[in-house]
Formats: structure tokens, sequence, C-alpha cells
């Protein structure tokens, strides 16, 4: 039972924690709290039926479904990636020397914005996922991993890897941190500050529509506002592992997940929702700045 | 052949004239001393050849191209870079990522090498790790090539900026107090290493308060006072000046 949980938590964790690091990315660079960013990883699971939809009908799934689901995850990172640089343009680097309240403002717009467009655009009816992957999998010590549990486990973790070794090696990477921390020195060392803000929304945007994907095949029905909730979410396993801070948003979304499935199996599952706040509310109680945060004085 | 040619340049902020129809030539090779009294518009003039500040007007030439309009990152491309009086390092990562970075416009790399983490790729990568441990054997601080930058010692600090200055392979280098807060032995160092700087065929540009130090190792010294340029020549010249006495000192028939 316990080791089940574990299992159920990995996987919902491993989603929040992609979509986390969309918001921690952003707000580390910007110190903005991109509301729009669930609305990135609902536009993924749209976008991923859609995409699988076309596959299916074309006869590509028939022929190969490895490739058609391949194919499906590549494009939708793509097209979200392409919406996460357009909002950056559109609606925050206008308001880059704004005061701080007016970028949030309009991200909220922005969120409100997509999700109508995706109900006028898709309906507010519930979509369902174009292909089901059944409940076989893996059967051991009495727990039933199944075969996309497992897959998204590891896409996961494989893409947290990634993304930390892209940040502390490459010349990117390292570009991105000196942004981080200082823009105007990084602008002196020749870094092209607004495009490296732009490669920080392709990226989240990215691992949210890889999110979005998985949960659409995992749960089989999406709707124009699951960007929401699992946004609200994600931004708290954020800041539960210190906003800001990469490690700490993969390690906060892995905890959320943890504590929600096993909330739910030992406690009440009607109150799913609701032990993720729980716990923000008592990590920000005990420790402020989130498990891995520094304490960060205001700059003067 | 000039280097740098600073036109007219004037900055106001709201109704202070920070700088006021500044003009100069800059020979390649050379050491200038920018000097003169606190607030006399010398961080700001570094500011704007750095792109920090945008000028109200005038022009600044760097070889042919005017710059006066193009953002910093641009600018450090084409080869000026600066340190700072307050020392402004990426606190959070190690001595060698510092100057690492300062590399970023000087190593083009495709995206696919770096996702499939290519041979192409990690060869690259280890160069700018290479050369980053160049510069910090050439300020004389490589044995802190792994200390988090917070942590180095208050001269290796202003070494470091220095390091990550060259790194971009800048033609100018402007160095605005190097020897701020340093005792006379540190400070012949630094006096040391700007001469080295300058054997590496680099133009320095150099704000300082050290009269030793500026008389010591300039070539030509620009003195300004409240942001208008009031002298500029050889340094026996520019300390015999009676305008430039006045600057420092007052007029005597204030007194």
């Amino acid at each position: 039972m316990l080791l089940q949980q574990l299992i159920n938590g990995l996987t919902l964790g491993g989603v929040y924690a992609l979509i986390a690091l969309g918001y921690t990315m952003v707000y580390g660079i910007l110190e903005l709290i991109n509301f729009a960013h669930g609305e990135i990883y609902m536009l993924g699971a749209y976008l991923g039926i859609i995409f699988l939809g076309l596959f299916t009908v074309a006869g590509l799934t028939a022929v190969s479904l490895p490739l058609a689901l391949f194919l499906t995850v590549l494009l939708t990172i793509i097209v979200c990636s392409a919406y996460g640089f357009t909002m950056e343009k559109v609606a925050y680097k206008p308001l880059r020397n704004a005061p701080r309240l007016s970028p949030l403002i309009s991200a909220i717009g922005v969120s409100i914005f997509l999700q109508n467009y995706v109900m006028l655009t898709q309906g507010a009816t519930d979509k369902v996922f174009p292909q089901r992957f059944g409940d076989s999998g893996l059967q051991f010590l009495n727990v039933n991993m199944t075969y996309l549990q497992a897959l998204i486990i590891i896409v996961s973790g494989v893409l947290m890897l990634s993304l930390h070794l892209f940040i502390q090696k490459t010349r990117v990477g390292k570009a991105m941190r000196a942004v981080a921390q200082d823009k105007t020195m990084a602008a002196l060392a020749g870094i092209n500050v607004n495009g490296i803000i732009s490669v920080t929304f392709i990226i989240g945007a990215g691992l949210a529509a890889v999110a979005g994907i998985m949960v659409a095949s995992y749960y089989g029905l999406v709707n124009y506002y699951i960007g929401y909730i699992v946004g609200i979410k994600a931004f708290t396993a954020a800041v539960l592992g210190g906003i800001g801070n990469i490690p700490g948003a993969m390690l906060g979304g892995i905890i959320l997940g943890l504590v929600e499935s096993a909330g739910a199996a030992y406690i009440s599952s009607e109150y799913k929702d609701a032990y993720a706040f729980i716990i923000l509310i008592v990590i920000l109680l005990i420790k402020p700045d989130g498990i891995l945060g520094k304490n960060t004085e205001e700059k003067v | 052949m000039y280097i740098l040619d600073v036109r007219e340049l004037t900055k106001h902020f709201g109704g202070i004239r920070a700088i006021e129809d500044v003009s100069f030539k800059i020979k390649g090779g050379r050491i200038v001393s920018i000097i003169g009294p606190n607030g006399a518009g010398k961080t700001t003039l570094f500011n704007c050849l750095t792109g920090t500040t945008r000028s109200t007007k005038g022009s600044i030439r760097f070889k042919e191209t005017e710059i006066s309009k193009l953002p910093s990152h641009k600018i450090a491309e084409l080869g000026i870079a600066r340190t700072f009086q307050n020392i402004r390092l990426f606190s959070e990562m190690t001595t060698i990522e510092n100057v690492m970075v300062s590399q970023h416009t000087r190593v083009r790399y495709d995206f696919l090498s770096v996702i499939t983490r290519s041979g192409g790729f990690k060869t690259k990568e280890r160069s700018i790790k290479e050369k980053a441990f160049e510069y910090l054997e050439f300020v004389g601080i490589e044995d802190y090539a792994d200390t988090q930058a917070d942590s180095l010692p208050y001269g290796s600090r202003r070494r470091l900026e220095i390091a990550r200055a060259l790194a971009t392979e800048a033609h100018i280098i402007l160095l605005d107090e190097p020897t701020a807060g340093m005792n006379p032995i540190e400070t012949s160092e630094v006096m040391a290493l700007i001469k080295k700087i300058q054997e590496l065929g680099k133009t320095i540009i150099l704000i300082e308060h050290d009269m030793k130090l500026v008389m010591g190792v300039s070539d030509r010294i620009i003195v300004l006072d409240h942001g208008v340029k009031i002298a500029e020549g050889l340094p026996d010249d520019v300390r015999n000046n009676p305008m430039v006495i006045e600057a420092y000192l007052g007029s005597e028939t204030n007194h």
C-alpha cells in the first residue's frame, strides 16, 4: 500500500516538478510570477490530443505508435515553446521596467485570455485522449506500476537531470545564471539579456508541454480549466522548494505529489487538493524561503 | 590610431548635468586616466561608454563604429569591457565560472550539439574552461578557481573582475578605481598588473584617486570637474595645471 502510494505520488510529483520549473526559472530571472504558465501546460495537453488525433486519422498510429507519440511530443513542445516565447514578448517585455505589479496583472490577463481562447476554439466539454494505455504494467511486491506511470517517472527524471546539466554545464546555462544574478553585469559580459529571457520562457514552456501530454494520457480527459489548479499547485511546489531555485522546484514538486497521494490514500481523497496548501502553510511558517531557498534580503 | 573618439558627450539626469560636452580621443594601446573630484562624472562617463546609461547627446566612436546607441551586450561584443568601483561579481558562481561567462560572445556553437552533447560541444566547453584558467593565471588567482566568488578575499575579487573583463577579449578595458580600499603593497601590485595588461596590446582607461598610481602608469590624463573636461595632457602637464589644482584644492581667492 505504501509502495503503491509512493509510485502514484512520484508520477504526480514528476508532473508538478516539470511545471514548477517553469515558474521558478522565470521568477529567478525576472522576479515575475508567470501566472499564465499553467495555461501552457493546458495547451500542451490539448495540442497532444490534437496532434495524436491527426496522426490517428492519418493512419500513423496504426503503423508505429511509438513514432506517432514521439512526433506528437515533439510538435507539442515546439508549438508550446512558441506560445511561451510570444507570451513573454507581448505581455511581459513591454513591462520590463514597469512597477512589479503590472507584469503580474498582465500575467493574469494572459491566463484568462488563453483559457477562453481554448474554450472558444475547442469547446467547453471534456476532450478525450485518443489513445488508451490500459492498466497493464509491472507487478512487484504486491504493487502495480503501469507502463505509463513508469514512463512518466522516467521522462520527468530524465528531463530534470538534463535541465540541471544544461544550467550547470553549458554556456547558455551559465548565461542564464548570470542574468538571474545581475542583468546589467551580464550584459556587460556580452550576454544578450533579452535573448536569455526568451530562452528561459521557451524551455519552461517546453517542459510544461511535456507535462501536459503526460497528464492528458494518464487521466485520459482534459478541459480548458485544468491549467488553473495544476498551475497553482506547481507554483506551490516552486515556493515549497524555494522560488528561483531550480533543484528546489524539482524537490518541491515531488514532495507535493507524494503528500497528495499519501493524503488521498490514508486520510481522505475528498481533501486531495487541500493537502498541497496545508503543507505550503507549514513550510512557510517554519522556513519562509522554502526548503532550498536562501535567506534573501532585498537588494539595496 | 585613435581607438576611441568621444565627441560632445552629454548626459543629463533630470536637471543635473552629469556630463557636459566632453570630447576626447584615445590612441590604441595607451593607458589613459580619468581623474577629478567626487561627482565629476567619471563613473557616468564609463556607464555611457559601456551602454549601461544612454547618453543625452553626443557621439562615441569605437574604431569605426558609433556605439552610443548600442545595447551593452553589443558594445561588449565589439570590444569594450569594464570593472566596477563596488565590485560586481556573479557571487553564486565559482571564480572560474565568472570568467567563463565572459567568453559567451566569443564561442559559437549550434543547439543540436548541446542536446546531443557531441564531441564538438565538449571540446568547445573544455577550451572555454582552459582559456578561463589562463586568465585566472594572468591575474594571479588560479588557486581560487573553484572557490565560490563571494568567499574570495577582497584583493582577489578585484583581480577576478579584471580577469572577467579581459576574458571578453575586449580591446579597451575600463577600470573603475581598481585600487579602492587597498593598501600600498596591493596598490603597487595592481599597478604592475595594469602594465601587464597594456603589454597585451590593450587600451586601458582608468578612473583612480591614487595620484601616485595615476602619475606612475598613465600615458595621458583627462581631468573632469562637475561634468566638464577641464584639462587633458601628459601627467606632468596636468600635475602643474592651475585649473586642476584649483578643482582639487579650491581656488586661493576663496580662502
